[in-house]
């Protein structure tokens, strides 16, 4: 192949002044800038581009756009190698690499295609059929070689190393399309004061106009309506953009390529929000193949992608060309090609044909058999004659070239992604967008206005209305015309049923015998057609072949196109790549990451850091132990020894102040709270409304109208939420308000026998002793000029004071503690020792408070008396909930020396079958070191008695141990150590 | 993406709310020990193809509870109040608030 042997010699609107190096396979060859990969290939006379999903047939390219299904191709290596790029749609850059897929050992030689012989084990329904049902174990076996044998090509498995965006953009105007029909109504929004944005997939605007002869009406109409555009402060012209999904409210999804962003430092793809008042829809059409023999071959072209290479790209893709059609437009494809140089036959399926393009198609000497249609093609690599079947009989004709047009699909997908069915309409025999939604319009083809006069006037009157829609309403200028264009309409019918491997899908390898095939199955239903014979699944998602299908099976059926209906269109358009959409919320930034006031010094002082919810948290700190097992013991001892210093600082905080703020707490709290006296704190258990449990926590009366609420870590924001609602909606009678300030206080926890020691001689001004600060006792004060509180609460089971601190002084405090603590042996720990110490206290947590439990459950029912009028009150009530044999809360001792028990183990009664769900699970689990042996919390039913042995089965970790069944208290039950 | 326009902040995205549920249900009375009552609150919903009146919290916002209207089946709104202001038509609270039909 010589280097640009099938380029005109003139025309185009590709810069011959700017050559470009790029290879295919290896090969180097040249293009033009204005190029696309497609056309640059063509030019240079390659013609096999791919090998077949799952014959491994030859394939070349069939389209000039989004709806390729042959020619898809991989770009990049390593990081940045992206598979199934449609070749018509990547603008040629210097340099680019691109590799063809789905061949092996090489392009040409294709062992595989011998997958072609054994086609009819391949047909529509053959996955199902062989390996579903008795031969399942068939499919194992077998899986591996037709994975490799059927597909695509390979995504990457290396990390991406390039950077993409998401941002949101807003518009008054939104058109997606810029045709002639978007650009009129860019035109007309514009002059009406709205914002656009102009939406076009190609790195050109013009749509259909850019395949008109280069110097023609049209492309002078282009130039105009581009500079008027450019001309306007607020019009944003997004080309290489595609609009990929429609989402409620005027919201559009977009995906802009940078095929050369490397070079120029920018984003890869980028993922626009746009947020539009209006939506204009003028995306166009799609052409419809034909269904014949062979009608795969490479060579075979859309009549109008053949006339685009032609004009746009001045490619002349064969010198001896067959158009085969059933309407007028393809006729414009063979003229130009004449006129281009090359010798045409024209067939047209119609016995009737208009006088005027008869007369010039003689006056260019081009061959017309009208009510004749290709029957088969000859040829494997490259066609090489159509056989054509009319009235007057069959007769062969050499070709290198066959271009086919079966009508036009208006291109419904995105008005439809909605739900919004597409509706057919008899007299473009296609879907046109069902009824759009308030601030949505369609205009040119998709709504059926097929030429490009229709185009400019539906495009100039939706323009007109989008902006008025916005109320944008400055008076609009005349639309400007297009004479020549005005063509005269189309008639489409179907052609008549194919013998042969004849193509629907192409890209999935769908035939016209795998539709026969499925409805004399009983699939009829297009849903059940697509998953059977998996047609319309590809990453073309049936662009050109869902007509084609429809139109088959409808005819099968004995059925109207309405009543055989459409497939369901879901976003993307085309497909997305994921790092498009991720944009930089990758890796680290995938979420955001809350610190509290003391993470540094965490980090400074060989933290061990955990994940909880968004927050980091100290896990253990590496200074107590080698790994997390020793360091939770050893930091365990300090505490209930000498003294620990925890950060606390994640528990969820809130103020809550006003006159009616206990009777909100006293509602809210299943104990009571009304007569808890100013100073003093008490531990209290939230419901939901349907009488589970919610939360837990401590509130303080700081005031007669003032308290301080913590909850649990992780529902912090729901508790918050949930006082918000019940004042705003339910009691909208009580005087309180309630404030989040988690974020406002550092916190900290010294527990541990010498923990009073440790805060005297931190805070010498305070008066820390048991008469004036008494457990669950509060006293306030100041450090570093912020406020100070106190509290003396104890969740190890020690003598321990929560100390809060305005937090731009939380790492002064804990530094001050450190430092008077270590004389008293004060050491800090983590996560993983604070749920140990829980533990071995019985204290409930996250894993026992599961969304499933009831404060009976949890052992706290005694909390709440004969109380009532408190939320989930009264359907805590409800029979189920009451039932004697539910899993209540237990305490296990492990049995069995030098063994373990994990969180998560199914518990079983002696002797029962160790199937199915047991009689409970054990929810946490640590080692006691007071105790000398592994010990755990668990939910068990009611019917195994204290005093029991069961047996905890941890399957994944196939683990069987037994353990004691004991009260959850394993320390310190009579609570003599908070005061020690 | 639904776009709710706040009564305190503007049109803004639903992503800067929580969903809080039916708010054509009526609580009962927080001492109001009728298990029925409570059952009916907590569990039974009409879930209309149309018009639904619902509970949106402006949580990265202002914080307030809103009473949106909104039709399931598209998404658009109809209305958007203060839950804490409700409309003077608005019966009193023990009664449950006046729901447009189904559209
Ligand atoms: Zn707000």
């Amino acid at each position: 192949m010589s280097s640009n042997s099938k380029r005109l010699a003139e025309g185009g609107r590709i810069d011959r002044g700017r050559p470009l190096e790029f290879s295919f396979d290896g090969s180097k060859l040249t293009g033009f800038q204005g190029d696309t990969l497609a056309s640059a290939l063509l030019a240079n006379g390659v013609s096999l581009v791919g090998r077949s999903f799952k014959y491994h047939r030859p394939r070349g390219i069939f389209s000039a756009g989004a709806e390729e299904p042959n020619a898809l191709v991989t770009l990049g290596t390593g990081g940045r190698r992206e598979p199934n790029l449609p070749a018509t749609m990547l603008e040629l850059a210097d340099g680019m690499g691109a590799e063809s897929q789905n061949r092996w050992p090489s392009l040409a030689f294709d062992v595989q295609s011998l997958n072609s012989l054994f086609a009819p084990f391949l047909s529509a329904g053959f996955y199902y059929k062989t390996f579903m049902g008795p031969t399942r174990r068939a499919w194992m076996f077998y899986e591996h070689f037709i994975r490799k044998a059927a597909g695509l090509g390979k995504a990457a498995i290396e990390p991406d190393p390039d950077r993409y965006e998401v941002r949101h953009a807003f518009a008054d105007v939104a058109i997606v399309g810029g045709g002639p029909a978007g650009l009129s109504a860019a035109r007309a929004a514009a002059n009406a004061g709205a914002r656009v944005a102009l939406i076009e997939q190609d790195f050109e605007f013009g749509g259909q106009i850019l395949s008109e002869r280069p110097g023609s009406e049209a492309a002078a109409w282009l130039q105009a309506v581009e500079a008027e555009l450019e001309g306007f402060g607020d019009v944003s012209l997004m080309a290489r953009t595609t609009a990929v999904g429609l989402y409620d409210g005027n919201v559009l999804g977009l995906v802009e390529r940078r095929d050369d962003a490397q070079a120029v430092g920018q984003a890869r793809q980028a993922f626009t929000i746009l947020r539009a008042g209006a939506i204009v829809f003028a995306g166009g059409a799609i052409e419809r193949p034909l269904v014949f023999s062979n009608n795969d071959r490479p060579g075979v072209m859309l009549a109008s992608a053949v006339r685009t290479y032609v004009n746009r790209f001045a490619v002349l893709p064969g010198r001896k060309a067959v158009v085969a059609t059933t309407n007028d437009g393809a006729w414009r494809t063979a003229f130009d090609l004449a006129a281009a140089g090359a010798q045409v036959t024209l067939a047209d399926l119609r016995a009737t044909l208009a006088p005027a393009l008869q007369a010039e198609a003689s006056r260019l000497g081009i061959a017309v058999h009208a009510g004749t249609h290709i029957a088969d093609l000859r040829g494997g690599r490259a066609v090489m004659a159509a056989r054509l079947a009319g009235a007057g009989g069959e007769t062969e004709v050499d070709c290198d070239l066959v271009c086919v047009s079966g009508g036009w699909s208006p291109t419904v997908h995105l008005t439809s992604q909605l739900g919004v069915k597409p509706v057919y309409r008899e007299d473009i025999d296609g879907f046109v967008p069902g009824p759009f939604a308030a601030g949505q319009f369609g205009a040119g083809s998709v709504v059926g206005g097929f030429t490009t006069a229709e185009a400019i006037e539906t495009g100039h009157r939706a323009g007109i209305g989008a902006a008025s829609y916005c109320g944008k309403t400055k008076p609009v200028p005349a639309a400007l015309e297009l004479q020549s264009a005005k063509l005269p309409a189309a008639a489409f019918r179907n052609i008549p049923a194919a013998r042969g491997k004849a193509f629907v899908d192409i890209q999935m390898d769908v035939t016209a015998g795998d539709i026969a095939l499925a409805h004399r199955e009983g699939y009829e239903s297009v849903e059940h057609l697509k998953r059977y014979t998996t047609l319309g699944m590809g990453t073309d998602q049936g662009k050109t072949s869902n007509f084609p299908a429809l139109s088959a099976m409808a005819a099968l059926r004995g059925a109207t196109i309405p009543e055989t209906g459409t497939t369901t269109f879901r976003p993307p358009y085309t497909p997305v790549a994921i790092g498009a959409l991720a944009g930089r919320a990758i890796g680290r930034h995938f979420k955001p990451i809350r610190r509290t006031p003391m993470h540094d010094w965490h980090i400074a002082n060989g933290a061990d850091m955990l994940e909880v919810g968004l927050w980091m948290r100290p896990y253990f700190y590496r200074g107590a132990g080698r790994d997390v097992n020793e360091a939770y013991v050893a930091e365990m001892r300090f505490v209930r020894e000498a003294a620990g210093l925890m950060d606390i600082s994640t528990l969820g905080k809130i103020d809550v102040q006003g006159p009616d703020a206990a009777t909100l707490l006293d509602r809210v709290y299943a104990n009571g709270f009304a007569k808890l006296p100013v100073g003093r704190a008490r531990y209290g258990v939230m419901l939901r409304d349907d009488g589970i449990v919610f939360d837990d926590g401590t509130t303080t009366r700081l005031g007669e109208q003032r308290f301080f609420m913590t909850t649990s870590t992780a529902k912090a924001a729901d508790v918050t939420s949930r006082l918000e609602f019940l004042l705003d909606t339910a009691w909208r009678d009580l005087r309180v308000a309630v404030s989040s300030v988690t974020d406002e206080w550092a916190a900290m926890s010294v527990a541990g026998p010498r923990s009073r020691q440790v805060l005297a001689a931190a805070f010498p001004a305070l008066d820390l002793s048991n008469e004036a600060l008494p457990h669950m006792g509060v006293i306030e004060g100041e450090f570093d000029g912020r406020a100070l509180r106190i509290i003396r609460l104890s969740y190890s089971g020690e003598r321990a004071y929560e100390v809060y601190v305005g937090a731009s002084a939380g790492e002064a405090a804990w530094g001050r503690l450190v430092e008077v603590g270590e004389p008293f042996g004060l050491r800090p720990y983590g996560v993983e020792a604070l749920g140990a110490l829980r533990v071995e206290k019985g204290h409930v947590a996250g894993p026992e408070i599961d969304g499933r439990t009831t404060l009976d459950d949890l052992g706290l029912g005694r909390m709440v008396g004969k109380r009532s009028g408190f939320v989930g009150d009264v359907l805590r009530r409800r029979p189920a909930l009451g039932e004697p044999n539910r899993q209540r809360l237990v305490g296990l001792k492990c049995l069995e020396a030098g063994k373990r028990l994990s969180g998560g183990a199914i518990l079983f009664k002696q002797g029962q079958t160790r199937q199915g769900h047991g009689r409970g699970r054990i929810t946490s689990v640590t080692y006691s070191p007071t105790l000398g042996a592994y010990v755990g919390l668990a939910l068990l039913a009611g019917d195994v008695a204290m005093g029991e042995e069961v047996v905890a089965v941890h399957r994944m970790k196939n683990e069987a141990v037994r353990a004691h069944v004991v009260s959850p208290v394993f320390l310190d039950p009579e609570g003599e150590r908070l005061h020690g | 993406m639904l776009r709710i326009d706040c009564p305190c902040c503007g049109p803004r995205d639903h992503d800067e709310f929580r969903y809080g549920g039916d708010a054509s249900v009526t609580r009962p009375a927080h001492d109001d020990s009728d298990f029925e009552a409570w059952y009916r609150y907590v569990f039974v919903r009409k879930n209309p193809a149309g018009a639904h009146r619902e509970h949106w919290q402006h949580v990265l916002g202002c914080r307030q509870w809103l009473i949106v209207e909104r039709d399931t089946r598209n998404h658009a709104i109809a209305s958007v109040a203060l839950a804490r202001k409700p409309p003077t038509k608005q019966p009193p609270t023990n009664k449950s608030p006046a729901r447009k039909p189904s559209r």
